[in-house]
């Protein structure tokens, strides 16, 4: 991995409500531009990982106890969520999260208020996103509430980019779409990855998709890391199995 | 029938003050969920601040923004003593929370400025003319035209300015808004600011009707069923609420009362708000979870 990785974590532990022990010891890096995956079945830790990093998991009663983790070498384990939005880290939350009574474009807007930019910088960027996303473009008037799925998940996604971030924490992207607008968005991720330099660190449970777009990927299980390696590695080992499927643990199968 | 329009003509418009106090609690559960049971102590601490100025020889307009300032003062310590370390507890906490601080503010109000009733005169006539050939309190007629600014500039404030997207951002969905960078805690205080500067209005106009005294945090009581009414989340609904209850009440006081003897628009609001109750828990305009199916 060449120069500073953009995200590092190392051995952080996330507790909540002082009690539950939800990530214990969970060290990984996102390289400067790279999309990686995190990977795990329901309740492994990814989420948790993801909002311990945005620091969101302090909105709902959670803290990292233990570890640090570094945003281009910067400490930001206890950081302010909206000092990571501004220097330019930001979360797609899982199920989206639209402001469902804001039309698609106030959604959209809302998200660069962090910048505090110029009238014409916020247009600007707002032609910027239905250049990518021309689907939001049509539906700009409509409250995003009413709009499908998919177009949610482009609209929290084009609402996170509005902060000109250069990393974005997307969770669960595939979550209850069809096959085919999955494949839209993973398409659009990589798009945003290559042309505008955006690195990803994306939790997912279709470990399929995620794998064929990242370069590398973390499988959690049980809130550890249990596996690791580049996406081709990972997608034809038995561990990342035996991680959702249960029987052997992906531990007892390295083990081995 | 020119009786009946005017007994209604006369409820309308009273309804309109009952909205006013309406509006400051929308405002605050809309961006936050918290039902303010301090809104009416707001509303006293704003009038009696504002009269006790005017009493001391201050000019009426000083004594408006000082009192405005003073209400943006109060917004910001209640944000930081009070809001910001309950975060995300349960509404309940955060409504009993609110009962407590009504106490105190009402307590600081008179530790303040004394506890004795004060006259408020804002230079209206209280006093019906003709209109239409209809009787009709210029007052009230007042008090609807601050009204209807009043809305004008919140809903311009709430669908042209980044903080009032911002603003409406919070109220949808607090943990999206945090994960893009809006800062509650400042989000929290323009509302509360917001609200202080609605107690005021209403604060004024009551205070003028009724004396400012104590008994102007009571109001609150009146707002209830307003709420119930018109929504909890609609600002819209706030007015029509109050049009609803102020017209009712004094069409059923007059029609209805005599033959149970009178005295019935003391109650008569709050049995109409139970009956929404049954049929429409979410009030006329609150707004429902938008559901996809």
């Amino acid at each position: 991995m060449p120069g500073t990785p953009i995200l590092q974590l190392e051995r952080i532990e996330v507790i909540y409500d002082q009690v539950i022990l939800a990530v214990r010891g969970i060290s990984l890096a996102v390289p400067q531009g790279g999309i990686v995956a995190l990977l795990g079945a329901n309740g492994a830790g990814k989420s948790t990982t993801l909002k311990a990093i945005s620091s969101l998991v302090r909105a709902e009663r959670g803290e990292v106890v233990q570890g640090r983790i570094l945003f281009d070498g910067t400490d930001i384990t206890h950081a302010n969520p909206a000092k990571l939005a501004e220097s330019g880290l930001v979360q797609v939350l899982e199920g989206r999260h639209c402001f469902g009574h804001l039309s698609v474009e106030e959604n959209l807007k809302t998200g660069g208020f962090v910048r505090r930019p110029s009238r014409a910088d916020l247009s600007a960027s707002l032609e910027k996103i239905y250049h990518y996303f021309p689907r939001l473009k049509t539906r700009r008037h409509s409250l995003a509430g009413y709009t499908s799925g998919g177009e949610q998940q482009m609209v929290a996604i084009g609402r996170a980019l509005m902060a000109k971030p250069r990393l974005i924490l997307l969770d669960e992207p595939s979550m209850g779409l069809a096959p085919q607008i999955v494949e839209e968005i993973f398409e659009i991720v990589r798009d945003l990855n290559q042309r505008e330099g955006v690195s990803f660190l994306l939790a997912e449970q279709n470990a399929t998709v995620a794998l064929r777009h990242a370069s590398y990927g973390y499988v959690i299980e049980n809130g550890v890391v249990a596996t690791e390696g580049t996406a081709s590695e990972l997608a034809g080992s038995d561990a990342l199995q035996a991680s959702y499927l249960g029987g052997k643990t992906v531990a007892s199968l390295v083990a081995a | 029938m020119g009786f009946f329009l005017e007994v209604l003509a006369g409820g309308l418009l009273a309804g309109v003050m009952y909205s006013l106090v309406a509006i400051g609690f929308v405002l605050i559960y809309k961006a936050s969920g918290v039902f303010n049971f301090a809104q009416g102590a707001m509303v006293l601490f704003a009038a009696l601040t504002f009269v006790s100025l005017l009493e001391r020889g201050v000019p009426f307009w000083l004594s408006f923004v000082i009192t405005l300032l003073a209400m943006v003062a109060l917004a910001l310590l209640i944000e930081r003593a009070v809001l910001r370390p309950l975060v995300n507890r349960p509404p309940i906490t955060l409504f009993m929370a609110t009962l407590g601080l009504s106490y105190v503010i009402e307590g600081a109000a008179q530790a303040l400025w004394g506890a004795q009733v004060h006259g408020l005169d804002l230079g209206i006539k209280d006093e019906p003319f003709e209109f239409a050939g209809l009787l009709l309190s210029q007052f009230d007629l007042f008090a609807a035209a601050t009204a209807a600014v009043l809305v004008t500039t919140l809903s311009l404030l709430f669908s042209k300015t980044r903080i009032g997207l911002s603003l409406r951002a919070v109220a949808d969905d607090p943990l999206a808004a945090l994960a893009i960078g809006i800062r509650l805690q400042r989000i929290w205080a323009v509302v509360w600011a917001v609200a202080g500067f609605v107690g005021l209005v209403a604060g004024l106009l009551w205070g003028a009707r009724l004396g400012v005294q104590f008994s102007l945090s009571l109001i609150v009581l009146k707002a209830l069923p307003v709420l119930i009414i018109g929504g909890f989340t609609s600002i819209g609904g706030a007015i029509v609420g109050g049009l609803i209850i102020g017209a009712s009440e004094k069409l059923a006081e007059v029609y209805i009362g005599p033959l149970i003897g009178g005295g019935i628009e003391n109650w008569f609001p709050y049995v109409l708000a139970l009956l929404f109750l049954l049929v429409r828990p979410a009030g006329l305009f609150g707004e429902r979870a938008i559901e996809r199916v």
